[in-house]
């Protein structure tokens, strides 16, 4: 009996056999995250292309949008520079750059999820030991990343012409939110290939894009008003090439080289790692442990500590960096008054420089409050991944209670915030009082307005307890709510968006801080929340079956 | 008899999926009992109940005196556990974890841990997903051993493990019992149960389907005769309880209900025996029994 041989490609290809099998496989696996995250963005461009065309119906009300926009740093930084007062340019400012973030979000994890999760589970051994070959499950991982762009780009460039914008800006657009998503699908690649550790190489990936997106602001931010030249820290950054487009303002094709640029090396040095690496191993040797375990692993306290004290230090590192950043450009905001004397008379007269700084400083303090809820949201779902991959169970076979397991990781997602927002503000307070000349003056003021938002974060803990304890199966649903937090904080003063729907979000109870006053009230709901979520969480944690 | 596991009607369903469905366990203190089922049967569904992980939806159980539900933490000072399927932290090494185990169960025996490392040749400094499946059973295993505690659950605790080390396996459980420790031990190992358990009982689709010592349950089975004639015996199949008869050159090999293995031997003799030995039957064959036959009510039919 002769056995039938299958015909194998030769030369290069054999490296890519089976790709098509495997991006089918990743598909099927993500038929319900690739739809959400596409459609969310999509949906969020298109949300906001309708609300700009209700709120600002006349070419005056345009312009004076785009001058006020331009005019404030604090703006700038958070939503980048207007680079003209069309619907179409409008729409590009307000949300070219949080597309572009987001499909760089939704690319990385995409790419991570496929090719270095699938190493660390040990399932790409046993996929790896059929016909496939040795770049396929890389390529599967960036084509189906690809995939999701392109969908982007469709979706993104039909919406706008389908709101009759002109056919190169909606293009422009569409492109801009495609390739930013590629650029960071491809940074994901080369993380995917350093460490053996999927969370890490996530890390290494999410790194860069915040990294890119503080430049951005910072560039935007300390840029003067009346030059059209961006500042080279916006030169620096991928979401500073996506705003340098200028969709509908210019429509500059030609900075669409630098993404493609750094796809195509970024692609090419992570195929060249992955030839030179072993299946399952990063180029980061681990290190055998100790043969004891020091005092400190005493229990589900330390036990928690150990497992999340890496991602809290990268926070806790990440908001000094950024705050820095921050603080050290607050101190321009005073040149959007200009040089005209006479206003800056009238301004500061009015309580002014050091009002329009304290806008700015309160806003990206504010800034810095919403992203921390990623943290804290994550550091409460390691209880549910402990949970479902098996490891708790063991723990709790011990003289262990379901409250102290869930309490060892608690104590981190409620503290984290604290000592993450803290580092944020310190940093931010040294800088702004360096620049100020008044560090004695700004940093207690500062500080102070970083920690105040740890309420508003903590309610957000709470939920993601409750939902843990008592909707196990539903836990990664929390990152909705989290996510619409911080798009209601970040989108919502601007789309004019009613009061009651603001409400919703915790951040908006807040006062804003530096420079007004404290109130009581809002916190002593918020705390009543930040209480009574994860009391109904831990009540019904304690009475269900463990998964 | 003093009980230390006491289970009986026990239901649990998942959903749809009935899981147990009246289970009955009764382990004694001292001794070692097997837990035995295909896969599926509801022997993890079981001891996760027995371990407070779950909560039974009818029946009652009793774990050293004491509610495995409302009185987890408590218990389990007493108990020592090993999961099927141990999964470490990928940032911890293997001694790491076995302490941790340790002093979440009130302190482990230093020059235990130390032995039971060199018998199980086990290196403590290697970190999570750099052990092999068997080693990080071995993580389980030497935390479990060097703890003092009443009673171990081991759920099929010696899947991975290469033959030599199951047999360290064996002769620590033998130390648990001669220290008179209970030991509820769930496998499908059936040779592994033979040689350690003092009781056994089998379970399928989350109900208990036999239970008892190993005579006990070998006296509802048959033995194996293997023989070599001097005549042809094939009238040896016409006898009352004789099953599976292969003839060939003389040897025959044949089943037989242990009650009617007199008319067999007698008809052996009378043909002449150059060469007899006879088997008890294997806990495999019992097992085969139960599974063989689940679903219909047809006489058994037995293997070989």
């Amino acid at each position: 009996m002769t056995a039938a041989v299958l015909p194998l490609p030769r030369g290069g290809a054999r490296h890519l056999t089976g790709t098509g099998t495997l991006i089918r496989l990743a598909l099927r696996r993500d038929r319900v995250l690739l739809p959400v995250w596409v459609l969310v963005v999509a949906g969020a461009v298109s949300g906001v292309e309708r609300s700009l065309e209700n709120l600002y119906g006349t070419g005056t009300e345009r312009a004076e949008l785009a001058a006020d926009m331009n005019a404030n740093g604090s703006l700038r930084a958070l939503y980048g520079a207007v680079f003209g007062d069309s619907y179409g340019a409008l729409t590009a400012w307000r949300i070219g750059g949080y597309a572009a973030l987001l499909a760089g979000l939704m690319s990385l994890i995409i790419v991570i999820r496929h090719s270095r999760e699938e190493e660390e589970t040990g399932r790409q051994e046993a996929l790896s030991a059929a016909m496939v070959g040795r770049r396929a499950p890389l390529t599967s991982a960036l084509a189906t990343a690809a995939l999701a762009d392109v969908l982007l780009l469709a979706l993104c460039t039909a919406i706008l012409l389908g709101a009759g914008r002109p056919v190169a800006g909606s293009l422009a657009f569409g492109l801009t939110v495609a390739l930013s998503g590629l650029v960071f699908a491809a940074v994901a690649a080369v993380a995917a290939q350093l460490t053996e550790n999927a969370r890490h190489a996530k890390g290494i990936a999410g790194a860069v894009l915040g990294v890119a997106f503080v430049l951005r602001a910072a560039g935007d931010a300390a840029r003067e008003a009346a030059s059209a030249g961006s500042h080279p820290l916006v030169w620096a950054s991928p979401l500073g090439w996506a705003e340098n487009v200028r969709p509908f303002a210019g429509d500059r094709w030609w900075v669409l080289l630098l993404p493609v640029g750094l796809v195509a090396g970024c692609v090419a040095l992570a195929y060249a790692l992955a030839d030179r690496r072993d299946l399952g191993a990063g180029f980061v040797r681990p290190r055998p442990g100790p043969a004891h375990a020091p005092a400190s692993l005493a229990g589900v306290y330390g036990l928690a500590w150990r497992l999340q004290r890496g991602t809290l230090l990268a926070w806790t590192v990440g908001f000094a960096f950024a705050g820095a950043v921050f603080g050290g450009i607050a101190d321009g905001a005073q040149d959007i008054v200009g040089d005209n004397t006479g206003t800056r008379d009238l301004i500061r007269r009015m309580g002014g420089h050091p009002a329009l700084t304290d806008a700015f400083l309160s806003t990206l303090v504010g800034m810095l409050g919403l992203i921390c809820a990623l943290f804290t949201a994550g550091s409460v779902l390691r209880l549910r991944d402990e949970e479902s991959n098996g490891r708790a169970e063991p723990l709790l076979a011990n003289t262990v209670g379901r409250l102290r397991w869930a309490g060892g990781h608690l104590v981190i997602a409620y503290a984290g915030p604290v000592l993450i927002l803290a580092a944020g503000g310190l940093a931010m307070g040294l800088s702004y009082g360096i620049t100020a000349g008044d560090v004695s003056g700004e940093l207690p003021r500062i500080l102070l307005a970083a920690l105040a938002q740890v309420p508003a974060v903590w309610v957000l803990t709470g939920l993601a307890v409750l939902v843990v304890g008592a909707l196990p199966r539903l836990a990664a649903a929390v990152w909705g709510p989290v996510g619409l937090v911080i798009a209601l904080g970040w989108l919502g003063p601007v789309l004019k968006l009613p009061q009651a729907v603001l409400d919703v979000s915790p951040f908006g109870h807040l006062p804003k801080l530096p420079g007004t006053d404290v109130t009581a009230t809002p916190y002593l709901w918020l705390l009543a929340l930040a209480l009574a979520l994860p009391t109904a969480g831990l009540l019904a944690l304690r009475g269900r079956d463990l998964d | 008899m003093n009980t230390a596991i006491s289970v009986s009607g026990l239901h649990k369903s998942f959903g749809r999926t009935h899981a147990l469905d009246g289970l009955d366990l009764r382990v004694a203190v001292g001794e070692v009992h097997g837990f035995l089922g295909p896969n599926g049967a509801g022997k993890s569904t079981t001891i996760r109940v027995l371990l407070g992980l779950i909560r039974a939806d009818r029946g009652d159980v009793t774990l050293l005196g004491g509610d495995p539900w409302r009185d987890a933490v408590a218990l389990h000072r007493r108990v020592a556990y090993v999961p099927g399927d141990v999964t470490l932290w990928r940032n911890l090494s293997g001694g790491e974890v076995i302490d941790l185990y340790g002093r979440l169960r009130g302190g482990l025996d230093p020059v235990r841990r130390a032995d039971l490392l060199a018998r199980f040749e086990l290196d403590p400094t290697k970190k999570g997903r750099a052990y092999s499946k068997g080693n990080r059973q071995k993580v389980a295993l030497v935390a479990a051993f060097a703890s003092d505690v009443d009673l171990l659950i081991l759920d099929e605790p010696t899947s991975g493990l290469d033959p030599l080390m199951e047999d360290v396996f064996r002769g620590c459980v033998r130390e648990e019992r001669e220290r008179g420790r209970t030991v509820l031990l769930s496998s499908h190992i059936l040779a592994e149960v033979e040689a350690l358990c003092d009781r056994v009982s089998i379970i399928r689709n989350g109900r208990t389907v036999e239970s008892g010592s190993l005579a006990d349950l070998r006296h509802l089975s048959r033995t194996t005769v293997r023989a070599e004639l001097r005549g042809p015996g094939a009238d040896l199949a016409d006898l009352p309880g004789v099953h599976d008869v292969t003839e060939s050159e003389g040897h025959v090999v044949l089943q037989v209900d242990n009650d009617h293995l007199d008319p067999v031997l007698l008809r052996l003799a009378e043909i002449g025996v150059r060469s007899l030995a006879g088997s008890p039957p294997t806990l495999e064959e019992l097992f085969l029994r139960h599974y063989r036959d689940q679903d219909t009510d047809a006489p058994l039919v037995a293997s070989r």
